[in-house]
């Protein structure tokens, strides 16, 4: 098994968080749950802390990226700047592929 | 009894002994105390080494993520390696942040950056020392991420409508740290001058540093 889990994004890229709720312990804050951002930057990659919070290795380790959301992504009544933005770190697991803006 | 006595027990009561906070032996307590006197009963670690860690984490505090920004504010290309490598740059100066992964992010006349973690209470503690207690608080982790604006406003800290607000959730490795805007009629101060102004909130974003 290798150490770690290849990159499959890169800076710029734009992402869609998963949908998913799964039980246990989960990173991945639910407010931006299905939300579409843009790589921040590629931070490397880290045992997965859904497995180490069962006392398991978390190997391979998966990517971590910091994504870039606008605020009115995330809310859609949001009352600041248009220019407003969250960044949070997602593992690459939690992440798809998503086109090009329309 | 004599008179005197009677007078020490009368003013005792006046201030009756408030109970410890931490008498109550919860579940998780009962575990701490249980495994820690464990691993010193089989000579793992010692009692003086817990006390010495306890001394370490109490004396950890803001001084040396203000050293840090003055360094960065005096230094341009310190600036940008510590833009680059948070963790690198620290160990730079002979602080030493252990395994932390730390992000530095600068604030500049179009930018201002704040950290929250709202999944748990995520902090740089090797350079900032032990959070303050807001900042554990669900109505700060909450809040900073859904509306930043009004949060900072109610710290004192009014971001003008051209200035972007940039909301650090530091939700899994890595740790982040703010380099505030360096005031203005500070030319020619020296480096610990500096590191005076940069305060613990103004680390973290919830405020400016001190101006002169």
């Amino acid at each position: 098994m290798p150490d770690a889990v290849a990159h499959r994004f890169q800076i710029g890229d734009r992402v869609k968080v998963r949908e998913a709720y799964p039980i246990g312990h989960v990173r991945t804050p639910y407010y931006v749950r299905g939300k579409r951002g843009v790589i921040e930057r590629v931070c490397g990659a880290f045992p997965n802390p859904e497995e180490l919070a069962y006392a398991r290795e978390g190997r391979p380790a998966q990517p971590l990226y910091r994504v870039r959301f606008l605020q009115r992504e995330l809310w859609t009544d949001y009352a600041g700047q248009p220019v407003d933005v969250v960044e949070v770190e997602i593992y690459q697991h939690w992440l798809e592929a998503e086109g090009p803006q329309p | 009894m004599s008179h005197d006595q009677d007078h020490d027990h009368a003013h005792v009561h006046r201030f009756p002994p408030r109970p410890d906070q931490d008498d109550t032996l919860t579940y998780y307590r009962a575990m701490e105390t249980a495994v820690r006197e464990l691993l010193i009963d089989k000579g793992v670690i010692t009692a003086d080494d817990v006390r010495r860690q306890v001394e370490d984490m109490d004396g950890r505090n803001a001084g040396r993520g203000a050293k840090m920004v003055a360094r960065a504010w005096l230094d341009l290309a310190y600036k940008q390696r510590m833009l680059a490598n948070g963790s690198k740059a620290a160990e730079e100066i002979g602080l030493d942040v252990g395994p932390l992964k730390l992000v530095v992010v600068e604030n500049t006349s179009s930018v201002h950056n704040v950290i929250v973690c709202t999944l748990c209470s995520c902090y740089p503690r090797m350079l900032l020392g032990l959070p303050p207690d807001w900042y554990k608080s669900r109505n700060y982790r909450s809040r900073m991420v859904r509306e930043p604006r009004a949060v900072l406003a109610e710290f004192g800290t009014v971001i003008p409508p051209d200035v972007a607000i940039r909301v650090h959730d530091s939700t899994a490795d890595m740790r982040y740290l703010v380099v505030p805007k360096r005031p203005t009629g500070t030319e020619n101060w020296s480096e610990a001058e500096l590191a005076r102004l940069v305060t613990r909130d103004s680390m973290i974003g919830v405020a400016l540093a001190n101006e002169v």
